[in-house]
């Protein structure tokens, strides 16, 4: 294989100790930095989601001097604010036996044993305040007649722990903090820059030092210094063309820092969802998810018989599989992520399918209608059922909604510490763009939960000892023109080029790949097969691609090109980390690795660790972080 | 279906502009309408031309980035709906299309349909939030809101900042979207220690940056994608009568 193995790699930044205590002690053991100084400090953020924004917003309220950019025309605007089911907190308001150990544990065993123990454990600590933090911001979360807040429990989870506004969470909880973003903006210590995009990362003397960016309206190079660097650019799930993910979604910012030294952690690991509308046409742009919320009252089924194409109503009862309730009675139709997904797929391959294609599967809400009458199905899910409606045509309280797994969240990212620091001195990463807490599987409503953490709790704290040995001083002039030159080559290489096709269909051939090579299911076969054809495809698209337009001016086919050219190199290490991984796990099933059941098979001898990926012009260059389980024991998961 | 479209092309904020009339064939109704646009751009892209710029993101009618007035109404004649979840399947074959970028002093056309509504930020910083430094939040279960004033407010805080009701108000108002960010946090209690001076903060930021008054025509709410009630309006000129007193 063309990766060569470097040195392992270690966190040195968790304190040793238990692990309740672990997180105090980094706090205290933290520099601190002196207010009078905090104003001299410049800290640069890419991205207005909820990490991002809840980062900027609060380095600008401790009195850092903070810059933050984003694509769109409104922080308000970024992709955070799609999340619809909810976020977890460990507030055991219900009394139903939750609490952090609770919270850990379930995340810990979710994502199959693949995240960092401290991690998470600080993750379901801080997740108590997220929620104090939100409410006091003024974001509506559900509520019960009492007046106390209400939860749901989540795919995977079995108490209830899910804390949500109607199907719109994301966008709640982004306004939120957008809102404490403006106020910062309104007194000073944040300057925004709406649409501006980060083409590259300055690196100078070791260290993190600033961001080429294009003013994506005048089309202007733009070089922006300071003394550390927080990446809050989500993930890059857009690789595969067709995703949940907002359109602008891209691997830009991260990869670039990738190519600068970054470590790039677990790239294949990438989540499918199961409830998405399924797609209806090569035209198709994106697909649609609905909310995982649904599997709370939604019963999923298929036909028993192949190739029955009946409509629902003339299918007797004793005609259907309800498949998730029959082989996961514990669960049912409740199962995380990856397993309901998978079982989707099975279905679908032995030919019991529904839809065009037969690339989908029923969630029927008949029942839930029976029991809790029309009026309360609507409450609950009202906006949903709106939405499949607009989507497709079809009216979801008279015929079962049909959906199917799509790539919505990607665990791999950027490597960081305990600290959030990345393999970069001065590169902090969060949210989405890092590779995060989650392991191989992210149980739902949990990286919301993840996003807030970081951008409100922990970033603040960890940045503050890097910071407290700045400022860094003047940044070498050469590095920063080196950033800059190369910026505009790609600019100027992908505007010269008078080819035959455009850079979306390039992207659409790249995500098909994708999805059928490194997808839901991946064989070492398949992956050889998507390594020969990606670079040739790469090749293709550098020779081949036409951008119309200028560089001096707003320019959206020039924007698209430059990202789908990094999401063709990032989509080569996906393949190669995903080929290295010979076991099942989490969201990445290796077909040779299954039980006998047909379940997928972990390989704790071999792989329980993070694969960190340092860019070598030679090829990737491999780091094992090995990971140790003391509180959690590492065993099967098993849903049945 | 085949369909004639005449958009609004304007190469730049200093370019005059006008209608260009462009076929577009073979659209499925199951398109929407941004992916009806997209197939168009491919085609401008291959000829050499500018593909039409436009604004948009999630597609999935919850960012408030796309926006565009189609045949006269912004975000298109189906009710309560965005661009971007507007589906061909709601036009007529061999139908001709009028597309063009929301219309209004405050937001300046970019290019083509793009235009510029930051001016809605600089509402929103003037006071459209509650002021809560992050780590200090007392446990959220010791300040219980009613069920219906939370379901009040969350019905306001749906405003997704389109900018849709400027677009279609003659006189150019904000007041729909201002109002929905009033309203939301005045019905919470978080929201009342700041209740008077974000209403006339907000208010006096929206006359300055351009936007017209509001003399209740409702244009704002017909279009408006999220349904935001007239309602609001009023609870915004009560609060800033009372703020101003
Ligand atoms: C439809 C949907 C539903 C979801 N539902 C849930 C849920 O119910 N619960 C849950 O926990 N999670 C959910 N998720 C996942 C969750 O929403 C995301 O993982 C999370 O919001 C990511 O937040 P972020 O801040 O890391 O990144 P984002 O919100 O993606 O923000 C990225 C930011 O970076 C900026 N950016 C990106 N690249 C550049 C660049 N090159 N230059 C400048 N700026 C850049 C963008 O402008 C944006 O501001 C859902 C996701 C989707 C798609
Ligand atoms: S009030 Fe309605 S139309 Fe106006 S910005 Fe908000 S969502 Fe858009
Ligand atoms: S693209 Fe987000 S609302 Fe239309």
């Amino acid at each position: 294989m063309r990766y060569t193995e470097g040195e392992p790699i270690r966190d040195t930044k968790a304190p040793e100790g238990p692990i309740e205590d672990r997180w105090e002690k980094r706090k205290f053991g933290a520099k601190l930095v002196n207010p009078a100084n905090k104003r001299k400090l410049n800290v640069i953020v890419i991205g207005t989601g909820l990490a991002g924004g809840s980062a900027a917003a609060t380095l600008g309220e401790l009195g850092y001097n903070v810059t933050s950019f984003c694509y769109q025309d409104s922080p308000r605007r970024a992709h955070s604010i799609a999340a619809q089911g909810g976020i977890n907190a460990a507030k055991n308001y219900r009394g139903d036996g939750d609490s952090i150990y609770r919270l850990f544990y379930d995340t810990v065993k979710g994502g199959d044993f693949r995240a960092r123990e401290s991690n998470v454990y600080r993750l379901a600590q801080v997740s108590v305040n997220i929620i104090d933090q939100a409410v006091a911001q003024g974001v509506p979360f559900a509520r019960e007649y009492g007046g106390l807040l209400d939860t749901r429990s989540f795919g995977g989870a079995q108490v209830s722990r899910t804390f949500y506004a109607r199907g719109q969470t994301g966008q709640q909880l982004l306004l939120g903090a957008y809102q404490a973003l403006e106020r910062q903006i309104a007194a000073g210590t944040v300057k925004m820059h709406t649409r501006h995009e980060m083409l590259d990362l300055i690196v100078a003397d070791g260290r993190a030092r600033g961001v080429i960016v294009r003013d994506m309206v005048t089309g202007e190079i733009e070089r922006h210094l300071a003394d550390a660097v927080v990446l809050a650019s989500g993930g890059y799930g857009n690789v595969f063309f067709l995703s949940t993910n907002a359109k602008g979604c891209n691997t830009t910012a991260i990869w670039r820092a990738h190519r600068r030294g970054a470590m790039f952690a677990n790239p294949c690991y990438t989540q499918i969802h199961p409830t998405c509308i399924p797609v209806s046409g090569e035209y198709q742009s994106k697909l649609t998810l609905m909310s995982e919320s649904l599997r709370n009252d939604g019963r999923v089924w298929v036909p028993v018989k192949g190739g029955d194409d009946r409509p629902v109503s003339q299918i007797p009862e004793d005609e259907r599989d309800y498949y998730l309730e029959r082989i996961y009675p514990a669960f049912g139709n409740l199962v995380p992520r990856d397993i309901a997904s998978r079982a989707a797929k099975n279905v679908c391959d032995e030919g019991r399918g529904v839809g065009p294609g037969g690339l989908g599967v029923y969630l029927d809400f008949a029942d839930a209608i029976k029991r809790l009458g029309r009026d309360a199905v609507e409450k609950k899910y009202g906006n949903l059922f709106e939405m499949y409606e607009r989507i497709t045509g079809e009216d979801p309280y008279t015929q079962p909604m049909r959906i199917y797994p799509a790539v919505h969240y990607t665990m791999g990212g950027l490597w960081v510490d305990y600290d959030l620091q990345s393999t970069i001195p001065g590169l902090f990463v969060i949210g989405e763009a890092n590779f995060s807490d989650h392991g191989a599987n992210r149980l739902g409503a949990s990286a919301l939960m993840q996003g807030l953490a970081d951008g409100y709790f922990v970033l603040p704290t960890t940045i503050g000892d890097y910071l407290a040995n700045g400022p860094y001083g003047e940044v070498d002039e050469e590095a920063v023109a080196e950033a800059e030159v190369a910026v505009r080559e790609k600019i100027n290489r992908l505007l010269s080029n008078n080819g035959t096709r455009t850079a979306d269909s390039y992207h659409r051939e790249l995500g098909k790949l994708m999805w059928e090579y490194c997808g839901m299911e991946r064989t070492e076969e398949s992956l050889r097969k998507a390594l020969e054809r990606i670079p040739e495809l790469r090749e293709e698209f550098w020779k081949n691609v036409k951008v119309s337009g200028e560089a001096d001016e707003l320019n959206q086919a020039l924007e698209r090109a430059g990202r789908v050219a990094d999401f063709f190199d990032l989509a080569e290490l996906m393949c190669i980390d995903a080929l290295h991984r010979t076991e099942s796990c989490g969201g990445h099933f290796r077909a040779e690795s299954q039980d006998a059941d047909g379940e997928a098979l972990r390989d704790d001898e071999h792989f329980a660790y993070v694969a960190a990926w340092e860019y070598g012009e030679q090829g990737p260059v491999l780091h094992k972080e090995d990971l140790d389980y003391e509180y959690v024991k590492m065993s099967q998961r098993s849903y049945k | 279906m085949n369909l004639t479209l005449r958009v609004w092309r304007q190469k730049s904020p200093e370019d005059k502009g006008r209608m260009v009339t462009y076929r577009v064939e073979d659209v499925s109704p199951d398109m929407s309408f941004l992916e009806m646009l997209d197939v168009l751009n491919e085609r401008l892209i291959l000829e050499g031309d500018d593909p039409v710029a436009f604004d948009h993101d999630c597609r999935e009618g919850i960012c408030g980035m796309c926006g565009m007035v189609i045949n006269g109404v912004a975000h298109g004649e189906q009710v309560a709906t965005t661009t971007c979840q507007l589906h061909m399947r709601h036009f007529e074959d061999n139908a001709v299309i009028t597309i063009e970028p929301w219309r209004a002093a405050p937001f300046p056309v970019v290019k083509d349909l793009v235009v510029d509504r930051s001016a809605f930020d600089r509402i929103i910083q003037a006071g459209g939030f509650v002021s809560v430094p992050a780590g200090s939040a007392p446990d959220a279960h010791s300040l219980p809101v009613k069920k219906v004033d939370a379901d009040a407010a969350f019905d306001a805080a749906t405003c997704i900042g389109c900018g849709a009701c400027v677009a279609a108000c003659p006189n150019g108002s904000a007041s729909l979207f201002t109002a929905a960010k009033i309203t939301h946090l005045s019905l919470l209690p978080q929201g009342q220690p700041e209740r008077d001076s974000r209403a006339r903060a907000m208010v006096e930021q929206m006359d300055a940056e351009g936007f017209g008054g509001c003399t209740n025509t409702g244009e704002c709410t017909a279009v408006c994608p999220k349904g935001i009630p007239l309602d609001t309006i009023a609870q915004m000129n009560r609060d800033y009568l009372k703020a101003s007193k």
